[in-house]
């Protein structure tokens, strides 16, 4: 299991600011290890996010999105002590969800 | 005794074979793969089923000029249009054009940032795709002094 995401949700007006710091290598399938053999692509392939249980968005990423990806996005009506739930799934299968609270 | 050519079609027609029963990894996801596989944004618009994109002052594109670190290239992609249905980030020379692509739904706005790869010196293309199917562009010349692939 990878590591947990860093997500902060901050309300300001009628929307709040969605940031996500998630753990992952993100191999880009291009690079050659010391043997000269290419490393196989391993990055995340879908992200959803839900606002009190309901998806408001998804993505789906290649593997050129950097190591260690950042995403941030804005939910329009969630206001403080939301839910905002976001996960990941990546091309070996693995997956992980987390939560975090508007502020 | 085999031939490397020989080898090289054996094991062509096994990976065929593993992807015609659906064993590969990759297509066991609700994946679009042949938009990450694309090396043109034609291409890619073909894959994702929209017509060409039209350069529109309602996309806006947030990028350096100059990235020093191609592994970790900031953008920021948002438009004003109505009725988006998705946006995507391409980098026109990396080894796969598409980047990201985002589903906007009616509880967001179409406002993303995120953060690329980017191989070499490129134009980076945000485009938004309207419910109708209809694409608008935004694009960016970004100058990488260190590539982000590697190699």
């Amino acid at each position: 299991m990878a590591d947990p995401m860093r997500i902060r949700a901050q309300a300001s007006g009628s929307s709040a600011v969605v940031r996500v710091l998630m753990s992952h290598e993100m191999e880009s399938g291009q690079r050659k290890d010391a043997a000269g053999k290419t490393i196989p692509a391993w990055h995340i392939t879908d992200v959803t996010a839900t606002h009190n249980g309901k998806t408001v968005m998804t993505a789906e990423w290649g593997p050129a999105v950097s190591k260690n990806p950042f995403l941030q996005f804005t939910i329009k009506g969630a206001k403080a002590g939301d839910k905002i739930g976001i996960s990941w799934k990546d091309n070996k299968g693995d997956s992980r969800t987390d939560e975090a609270v508007v502020s | 005794m085999q031939t490397r050519r020989e080898i090289l079609r054996h094991s062509a027609a096994v990976a065929g074979l593993l992807a015609a029963t659906g064993l590969f990894p990759r297509h066991a996801f609700a994946y679009t793969k042949a938009a990450f596989e694309a090396h043109t944004l034609a291409e890619v618009m073909k894959a994702l089923g929209s017509n060409a994109p039209a350069e529109s002052k309602d996309v806006s594109l947030t990028a350096p000029d100059i990235a020093e670190n191609g592994a970790v290239v900031p953008f920021a992609l948002s438009t004003t249009l109505p009725n988006v249905k998705s946006m995507l980030i391409l980098v026109e020379k990396n080894p796969s054009i598409l980047v990201a692509k985002f589903d906007v739904s009616d509880a967001i706005e179409a406002n993303f940032s995120t953060r690329a790869k980017m191989g070499q010196s490129s134009d980076v293309y945000a485009v938004a795709i309207t419910a109708d199917g209809k694409a608008y562009f935004a694009k960016k010349e970004v100058k990488v002094t260190l590539g982000g692939c590697g190699g």
